[in-house]
């Protein structure tokens, strides 16, 4: 696992309050986490401070994986 | 507007729940109560260092087992930085008066849900959240401000999210009357069973002030005891000669009140009837009570009459006696002129003085301590009444707690911009 997949899944589990096993990669906040919007709102916001990048809101609204949160990322610090 | 009723309907108290500086639990809050301690302490959680007052009274922090607080027992972590510390304190009280109550329908029982409502207030709400976020913008970082910042600080979200743990879909409010609060809400949602609106309510205050913000805003308005720092149980001295202001309390208190009927039908246990309440306005100042005590005495009187009482029915009187110069006299002034003659045959205690000032949420634990003075026959003590600043006919059960009979007893809040309440509670039949 890379170490954005591996930052990406700790902040997912201390945030949603889930177990570490549940959170894996294809995981969707909202249908397998047990997120809502605002909880969703406020994980991105946590990958933002983490990662120092900033993601727009048209972007935010595109991440609802653990996969797309760790494919955003990684395109951001590539570019 | 009301013609589906033929009468108001009778509401009982069937379940109880208290967080306060005595502790977590109605029982072991009482029974320290009752023996005289203080929850008053030094304030260790933040720096008081540039701030006159620097005493409190916080809740306990400690384990359930021993009847004090860790928020990790009651809310799972992820959801505690979705609320205010008033909310988080909102819900502690309102698990014990539900448990106890034993009113939790189902989700088969959708209709019972529907008449079951909740009616939750605070005075200031999550103040100390609000300070958070505004740091936040003075550095220029809008953008980190949580999504759950509004919801964490408004008011009614005490009642909305005690609402959503327990499926209770009637009538959703919340009052906010500074230190009225508690009593409005009780009052209130007794109301709304009365006519009709709900079967079960679910009401009580909240207040987490406790904080720089809310000690520093006290402090500028001059009403918080600052003579005290170095001896912070005794601080709060209601009717004392030496009393310099109230002492800031943080918690809360809730209840379930339910229409008589409801309650016998389903087997409940009883602790008392709600059966007046009374409300006034000063029109007068912004902070400071009238000079006469009028509207305190309208309060009351407001209630004895919704009651169907005279004065010389009542047995005791929780009154809010927060121990400010000005504010303890003028209500002992008023309760005097009601009484008259009568006076000398009445208790009255400050229950402010062991746990200090609650704001919004003094007056719905003070209305369970006025309950719990009629199931056990006995008064609280006013602590460190220990010489008055002027006597009186009335007994204020000074530093001990007198058994008295009591069988109705009347809980008065008075509030900043001039609002007061007063609510009566009769022994169960």
């Amino acid at each position: 696992m890379s170490d954005t997949a591996e930052k990406v899944k700790k902040i997912v589990v201390e945030h949603l309050g889930v177990e570490e096993s549940k959170v894996t990669t294809e995981a969707s906040f909202i249908d397998d986490l047990g997120a809502d919007s605002l909880d969703t709102v406020e994980l991105v916001m946590a990958f933002e401070e983490a990662f120092g990048v900033e993601i727009p809101d048209d972007a935010a609204e595109k991440i609802t994986t653990v996969k797309d949160a760790i494919d955003y990322i990684e395109k951001q610090k590539s570019a | 507007m009301f013609g589906h009723l033929a009468a108001p309907r009778r509401v009982v108290v069937t379940g109880m729940g208290i967080a306060c500086p005595l502790g977590l639990g109605v029982e072991n809050v009482w029974k320290r109560m009752l023996a005289g301690e203080s929850g008053l302490a030094a304030i260790q959680s933040f720096d008081v260092s540039n701030l006159p007052a620097k005493i409190a009274g916080q809740v306990p922090l400690g384990t359930k087992a021993e009847g004090k607080l860790d928020i990790n027992e009651w809310i799972p972590v992820k959801d505690q930085k979705k609320m205010d510390r008033f909310i988080q304190l909102a819900l502690v009280a309102a698990q014990e008066a539900v448990e106890d109550s034993g009113w939790m329908p189902g989700e088969d029982q959708e209709e019972a849900r529907c008449r079951t409502g909740v009616m939750i207030g605070s005075g200031i709400g999550g103040l100390p959240t609000i300070y958070e976020a505004s740091l936040l913008i003075a550095q220029g970082k809008q953008r980190r401000i949580s999504p759950f910042f509004i919801p964490s600080a408004l008011i009614n979200l005490a009642s909305g999210h005690v609402s959503i743990k327990y499926g209770f879909k009637g009538p959703n409010h919340a009052v906010v009357t500074a230190c009225a609060t508690g009593v409005h809400a009780l009052g209130d949602a007794a109301r709304l069973i009365a006519l009709g609106d709900a079967d079960v309510m679910v009401a009580g205050g909240a207040e987490a002030a406790v904080a720089e913000i809310g000690m520093a805003g006290f402090c500028a308005s001059r009403a918080l005891s600052t003579a005290f720092n170095d001896a912070p149980t005794k601080g709060s001295r209601p009717w004392d000669k030496d009393r310099d202001g109230f002492v800031m309390g943080e918690g809360a208190g809730v209840v379930v009140l339910e229409e008589l009927e409801h309650a016998k039908a389903r087997g409940a246990k009883i602790y008392a009837e709600v059966i007046g309440y009374g409300m006034s306005g000063d029109a007068y100042h912004i902070t400071a009570p009238t000079e006469d005590g009028d509207g305190a005495f309208r309060a009351m009187r407001a209630a004895l009459r919704s009651a169907g009482l005279a004065p010389s029915d009542i047995q005791y009187v929780n009154a809010h006696g927060t121990s400010t110069p000005m504010g303890d006299d003028l209500e002992l002034q008023a309760v005097e002129r009601l009484w008259g003659d009568e006076a000398s045959r009445l208790a009255m205690s400050s229950t402010k003085s062991a746990i200090g000032h609650l704001l919004g949420a003094a007056g719905a634990v003070e209305g369970i301590f006025s309950i719990l003075a009629i199931r056990d026959s006995v008064a609280p003590p006013t602590l460190n009444l220990e010489s008055p600043s002027r006597e009186s006919p009335i007994d204020r059960v000074a530093l001990e707690a007198q058994p008295r009979k009591i069988d109705i007893a009347l809980s008065n809040s008075f509030g900043f911009g001039g609002t007061n309440a007063s609510i009566i509670f009769k022994k169960a039949a």
